[in-house]
């Protein structure tokens, strides 16, 4: 067998395996296609994105004379309460998903009722549903003035949702609610019924066995949930320029602090905003990974 | 009988009194307002309405993107799904990750990206501006940016199934003699055909809806680079509410029909579950 296997002569090696490796047709037009679309219509453009905040000045300390203009705009107060805005209310409604999203998964996999099929397809509404048709619904809802449940939370309570940070929460929870479910729905569909009723048997009554059982299992894919609706509430536009009124200071997402330093010609400042949100979001995905991984590991122990 | 795994009644109707009223409230009641507003003048002022000038430009330049946009997209995702899943190369992870770039990102910044590049501004600016040529604001920019958000959503449903297929049937076409087209046309693309359908419509879906991506390079220039999203965020910025909800129940029917084919498709099985196919990666 060994004398089969390994080569007569060691110059053929490169070639016999080069063979093996494209046996099928194809690999140059494909992968040749493959990377010039993606290098010209996403690599070339971000790299396009980062360049632009190199301007070097000179009335900065050391490595800000390199982006000086950049690191202006990216700590101005304006970019800081945008900052906080899109990055602590996509945090919040991303707990709220993870709650909610929980409740849905769990009740989608493990209950029968009538209309199951239909809910778990809506589920996906906001996948398919254009941002701009969900912000235009969520305003017409939560407006002050004519708003079918604004109008009423104003008039008794004085409560306003559409131009606060209400607002962009309720956007945000309805954009974020499918992640959730959709990662955590497998999970619980997998978990082995075997050992909640060997919990059982243990004494443990179902609270416990919630606690102690269901929840480290589902926990890894409940994490990766939340983030991944917090990554994505981070870039969100459509949805909330709608009900949030874009108030500078008050109500203004980065998303649209960038769009506003493009109409101001400021392009600079612009990229610089630009790359603060791609190195969150660089950071959002190492997590979720970091998290897929560990759940991983421990899986295989 | 009850099981000692079941929840008791009143977890089990609370937790799905919580889930119908959340349902309800976020993804029902928008559903249901959109029609309302609509139609509740009746069917004739409706037409009216998406017969409207305005209305009407925003469709076509709407379908003209989407024409564009997702033959070119499948074709990327057909291609880069045969490149990784039927050879070994160095660097394999490292594009597939790579493919993901546009999920993550904000749409936001998929506009921006091409603004820095083709505005007046950008990198490309002077030279576009000596030789009359305008991308930034015009057809070829809301193009390039729709694909750049809606890159992966073909590939990342392809690249599962033709994992999951392997390469078994394409090698032995080989051995009887088929070329690299019929090995394609008759033993892959039947494979794969549903797979593909699963991720044009999705694509597609996407495409019609994009609203952060186009509204940086578009310009809103009523009647010439306002697609369907954009007309509805100027109708209503314009008091044009019958009109914003007009277009906006065309588009919300687009969803549902994707929603449907989505859910059909994933019934008989014909497609992977892109989420069940990505686990941990559920970015539609």
């Amino acid at each position: 067998m060994e004398a089969l296997s390994s080569p007569s002569l060691p110059a053929s090696r490169p070639s016999a395996r080069r063979r093996r490796r494209h046996i099928l047709p194809g690999f140059h037009l494909t992968l040749g296609f493959t990377l010039f679309y993606l290098t010209a219509l996403v690599l070339l453009p971000l790299l396009a994105l980062v360049l632009k905040t190199i301007v070097p000045t000179t009335d900065y300390p050391t490595f800000f004379k390199l982006v000086g203009h950049v690191y202006d705009v990216a700590t101005d107060v304006r970019s800081l309460d945008s900052y906080r805005l899109s990055f602590g209310i996509s945090f919040i409604a991303a707990l709220i998903n993870g709650i909610f999203g929980f409740i849905a998964a769990w009740a989608l996999t493990r209950y029968a009722f009538p209309g199951k099929k239909i809910i778990d397809a809506l589920v996906d509404l906001p996948f398919a549903m254009p941002t701009s048709v969900a912000g235009l619904a969520l305003t017409q809802i939560f407006s002050t003035h004519g708003g079918y449940i604004g109008q009423t939370l104003f008039n008794w309570f004085g409560w306003r949702i559409d131009y606060t940070a209400w607002g962009i929460l309720i956007a945000l929870t309805f954009i974020g609610f499918p992640f959730v479910v959709r990662t955590v729905q497998p999970v619980v569909a997998d978990l082995a019924v075997e050992v909640e009723e060997a919990a059982a048997c243990l004494g443990a009554n179902r609270w416990q066995t919630f606690w102690r059982v269901i929840v480290p299992a589902v926990r890894p894919a409940l994490l990766t949930g939340v983030m991944l609706a917090f990554g994505r509430g981070v870039g969100e536009y459509g949805s909330i320029v709608f009900i949030s009124g874009n108030m500078p200071y008050l109500t203004e997402i980065t998303p649209h602090l960038i769009i506003m330093k493009l109409e101001e010609f400021d392009y600079v400042g612009a990229a610089g905003l630009g790359v603060v949100m791609l190195l969150m979001s660089l950071l959002i995905v190492g997590t979720v990974n970091l998290v897929q991984y560990f759940a991983s590991r421990r899986r295989m122990a | 009988m009850r099981r000692v795994t079941n929840d008791g009644w009143f977890a089990r109707y609370s937790l799905l009194g919580i889930m119908f009223a959340f349902i309800g409230l976020f993804l029902v009641f928008p559903v249901c307002v959109v029609l309302i507003e609509a139609l509740h003048a009746g069917w004739g002022f409706y037409l009216s309405t998406l017969q409207s000038i305005h209305s009407w430009t925003a469709i076509r330049l709407t379908l003209l993107v989407a024409l564009a946009v997702v033959p070119l997209n499948t074709l990327f995702g057909i291609c880069a799904a045969w490149s990784v899943t039927h050879f070994q190369f160095r660097g394999k992870a490292v594009l597939i990750s790579l493919i993901e770039i546009p999920l993550w990102v904000s749409p936001v910044i998929g506009g921006l990206v091409f603004a820095l590049i083709f505005g007046r501004q950008g990198w490309l600016g002077p030279w576009l501006e000596t030789h009359q040529t305008q991308i930034l604001f015009a057809y070829p920019g809301i193009v390039l940016a729709t694909a750049f958000v809606t890159f992966p959503f073909v590939a990342r449903g392809l690249i599962p199934l033709m994992q999951s297929q392997g390469s078994a049937e394409e090698e032995a076409a080989l051995t009887l003699g088929a070329n690299g087209w019929q090995l394609f046309w008759r033993v892959t693309f039947p494979k794969i055909k549903w797979g593909v359908l699963y991720g044009m419509i999705l694509c597609n879906a996407r495409a019609m809806g994009e609203f952060g991506a186009v509204s940086v390079v578009a310009g809103n220039i009523e009647d010439r680079t306002n697609t369907m999203p954009l007309q509805i965020e100027q109708d209503y910025l314009n008091f044009g509410l019958p009109q914003a909800f007009s277009l906006a129940s065309l588009l919300l029917l687009l969803a549902v029909i994707t929603l449907i084919i989505k859910v059909v498709l994933e019934w008989y099985r014909l497609a992977p579950n892109i989420v069940r196919a990505n686990p941990g990666k559920t970015i539609l």
